[in-house]
């Protein structure tokens, strides 16, 4: 959920982050203080590939064997992120069933973990569980835990490739294939909310099948008076217009190209034909007048507010606001994949994990490893991870996943999360393919476009100069 | 109100410290020697904690940021000596370029505005409220000055969006017509942002100006009075020359909060819509946390130093060889 994340995150960012991000400006002016020397070497980068640690590196194959939290008293030394129930909820859990392990729990919000990471896995007390904004650098810096020996002591190889593959680093610095250096708590999926009041209103009666449907959906309720879409587009949450347009790619063409480009294959780019002809659809979207007008200046807590009081027919968003819907429009607010081109087309969807890793030098790296497999595998766990964080727990595929409350659309959601895995359809978001490309990228192109001042082929050509201009940094 | 009349205390107190200074150093010159260096130890002993803080929080890092800036750096791994590249980086990319000519524009309104309606209003303040009224006008016009921006920025957020209170008030008036989201708005993303400005530093700037104003001599204005001048007349001829020292501390202090403008702006717009209010200091922000580029980030903000004080200089030697 690293950049999807990233948005919903920045934007429930109170004014304390903000605050702190002003202090962080002052200390940038005045550097960042701490490396004594303007060359520090990073810690042992020798032990990043290196077993991890006693028990794991055991010789003994066999399943006995996998990395426990043991019998003697543990305390797990963890970074969690503030404003999200989930991972301490799962942590309570834990500590119940495994009673000598206990916690020692710090929490940031997460645009404050973003920039302190770094910091705390090269520090004196390194955490044993950290949520990750982004890892690629850290990996370089060798400062997080290669995961591939839990991986295959506790059968993570087995799952659906796809579920491990946005948390693997290659040792030429790309994602999504090589080594794992991280694992998610659980996957978010992402699609088009909608108000069923509205949309019966409308006269929709089924989810769209094809793009053609659902824009034909849009014109009626412009027609009717009614805001289409409602969604966010304001700098301090992140370009919210992202999600349609990305959907729209998968739409017109394979997902591959798009993913790779995010993971940052050589060569790979955004500016193609297909996604042309998607960023073409999303400029007819903006001047139809099927987003808000005001769509520049609405930030994520205000899309939602809004979408929740009635204002949108729809929403692109992700699953982790699903316990809002629920409260704020309950009964009322469903859920559909984005549609393909074609009526059979395959379906595609944003989904990423809810990254936690284990630094390099962390202590009890192995009771770590162990919860990551506990959370994913662990019925108690995996029903915690469905009612409380909305998303799909992940692991073996062949367990079943807890359903949801009744009335609730985090069971949409899954079920929606099953035909995207069914197509092989997910995708990381293509706000996260650098740390910058959504600030300095999407965002100020995609509200340009909203403004008039940019044009389909213009913004891809912006963004892919910025993602080219990053890397070669 | 005690803070209002005890932030505004200095000005004057520095213009009148000169005198009484002469006579503590004639004074120190009569103590015996070994009296003068108790003195001076127990001064050092006064300063030294100060001085520590200002070395440890202000000097190093200084130094350590123009020694980044000479270097390719993640803030983690190793770092690469590149030299002046990141200045040749921030000096020819339009996007960083950009947000030096929009902290110029910001000014216009942080800094321009506010004294030179700052004056009007002191003088106003000053020849028509006099007493309570005076007190309560200037406690009003210096509130902003106590509220933490960042909740400003919230609030004026909210009442400058789309459904907000100003379009609200526009609408009401029949002039619906100009109503939009003032902030998410390309043409008006910035003058928007410049209101803010306005609003937090005009009170700082009246009240500034007040306390210099209390200092003129009542019998220049008497005089003036006499051979017939008007309100504005002794404005130009008296008020504005008497308060050149104030007026330069105001053009200082405001031209560093345009320049080096942060808080209002990220809370506010976050630099957008698509960079329309993107200034150094968010750009320092992205590049050295988003970015990762701390160099780059470093180079900028050196840039933006030297910027402040090539503006801050004259504004300083104006303003003192013109007292005297």
């Amino acid at each position: 959920m690293v950049s999807i994340g990233f948005d919903r995150d920045r934007i429930r960012g109170t004014w304390a982050v903000r605050l702190a991000a002003a202090i962080l400006v002052m200390t940038t002016a005045i550097g960042c203080a701490s490396p004594g020397a303007v060359a520090p070497s990073p810690t042992p980068v020798a032990s990043a590939t290196e077993a991890p640690s006693a028990s794991a590196a055991e010789p003994s194959p066999s399943e006995a064997a996998a990395p426990s939290c043991g019998t003697d008293p543990v305390v797990l030394n963890a970074y969690f992120e503030t404003g999200f129930d989930i991972p301490f909820k799962l942590a309570e859990e834990f500590t119940k069933q495994f009673p000598n392990v206990t916690w020692d729990i710090k929490q940031d919000q997460f645009t404050n973990l973003m920039t302190a990471t770094p910091r705390l896995l090269s520090g004196d007390n390194p955490p044993d569980l950290i949520r990750l904004p982004s890892m690629v650098s850290l990996v370089a810096d060798g400062l997080l835990k290669n995961l591939d020996e839990y991986a295959t002591a506790f059968g993570w190889d087995e799952w659906s490739a796809a579920q491990l593959a946005q948390n693997r680093v290659a040792e030429d610095g790309t994602r999504g294939s090589g080594s794992l250096y991280a694992m998610g708590l659980n996957y978010s999926m992402t699609g088009v909310f909608y108000n069923k009041e509205l949309a019966t209103q409308i006269g929709m009666t089924a989810p769209p099948t094809t793009v053609a449907e659902f824009e034909g959906l849009l014109a009626k309720a412009k027609d009717a008076g009614l805001q289409p879409i409602m969604q966010w587009n304001a700098t301090a949450s992140g370009g919210g217009l992202a999600f349609p347009l990305q959907n729209l790619m998968a739409a017109y063409g394979p997902t591959e190209p798009i993913n790779d480009w995010i993971f940052q294959k050589p060569g790979a780019t955004i500016d193609t034909p297909s996604n042309l002809t998607a960023a073409e659809h999303l400029q007819q979207w903006i001047e139809a007048g099927y987003f808000p007008e005001d769509a520049n200046a609405i930030e994520y807590t205000d899309a939602n507010a809004r979408f929740g009081q009635g204002e949108g027919v729809f929403m692109f968003n992700g699953d982790w606001q699903n316990a809002t819907y629920d409260k704020d429009l309950p009964g009322n607010v469903g859920f559909f994949v984005f549609p393909s081109a074609e009526a059979d087309g395959k379906l595609a969807a944003m989904s990423a994990p809810l990254t936690y890793g284990i630094a390099t030098n962390a202590k009890n790296a192995d009771c770590a490893a162990f919860f990551f497999n506990w959370v994913a595998t662990d019925e108690t766990a995996r029903q915690i991870n469905v009612d409380i964080g909305g998303s799909n727990p992940g692991g073996p595929t062949d367990l079943p996943i807890p359903s949801a409350a009744e009335g609730s659309v985090t069971n949409e959601t899954l079920a929606a999360g099953n035909e995207v895995a069914k197509d092989n359809g997910g995708m990381d978001f293509i706000a996260n393919a650098t740390g910058s490309i959504f600030a300095q990228g999407w965002t100020p192109e995609l509200q340009k476009m909203v403004g008039g001042r940019q044009d389909a082929a213009g913004l891809l050509k912006a963004v892919q100069a910025e993602y080219e201009k990053e890397l070669n940094r | 109100m005690i803070e209002a009349a005890g932030k505004a205390g200095p000005a004057p107190a520095i213009a009148r410290s000169q005198a009484p200074a002469a006579d503590r150093r004639t004074a120190r010159r009569i103590l015996p020697n070994r009296g003068i260096r108790r003195q001076t130890i127990v001064g050092w002993l006064f300063v030294i904690p100060a001085l520590l803080m200002y070395l440890v929080f202000v000097i190093q890092p200084l130094f350590l940021t123009v020694q980044y800036s000479l270097y390719r750096w993640d803030g983690v791994g190793p770092a690469t000596w590149v030299g002046l590249a990141n200045y040749v980086t921030v000096l020819s990319e339009p996007r960083l370029l950009e947000t030096l000519f929009n902290a110029f524009r910001l000014v216009l309104f942080f800094s321009l505005v506010p004294v030179g309606l700052g004056l009007v209003t002191a003088s106003v303040i000053q020849r028509v409220a006099t007493g309570r009224l005076g007190t309560i006008s200037r406690t009003i016009l210096f509130l902003p000055q106590v509220i933490p921006l960042v909740a400003a920025g919230i609030i004026w957020g909210r009442l400058l969006s789309l459904p907000g209170l100003v379009n609200q008030g526009l609408s009401a008036i029949g002039l619906s017509d100009v109503t939009r989201a003032w902030l998410g708005d390309f043409d008006t993303a910035l003058p928007a942002v410049g209101i803010i400005g306005i609003w937090v530093l005009l009170g700082f700037c009246t009240v500034l100006l007040l306390t210099g104003m209390t200092k003129i001599e009542r019998a220049l204005y008497e005089s003036a009075r006499l051979d017939g001048a008007g309100w504005f007349q002794e404005f130009k001829a008296i008020t504005v020359p008497s308060l050149r020292h104030e007026i330069g501390v105001c053009l200082t202090v405001t031209v560093i909060a345009a320049l080096a403008a942060f808080d209002i702006v990220y809370v506010s717009t976050g630099g957008g819509p698509g960079g329309a209010t993107a200034v150094p200091g968010i750009q320092i922000y992205i590049l050295a946390f988003l970015e990762r580029q701390v160099g780059i980030a470093s180079a900028l903000a050196v840039v933006l130093v030297f910027l402040v004080l090539a503006v801050i200089l004259p504004i300083q030697r104006l303003s003192r060889d013109t007292a005297r």
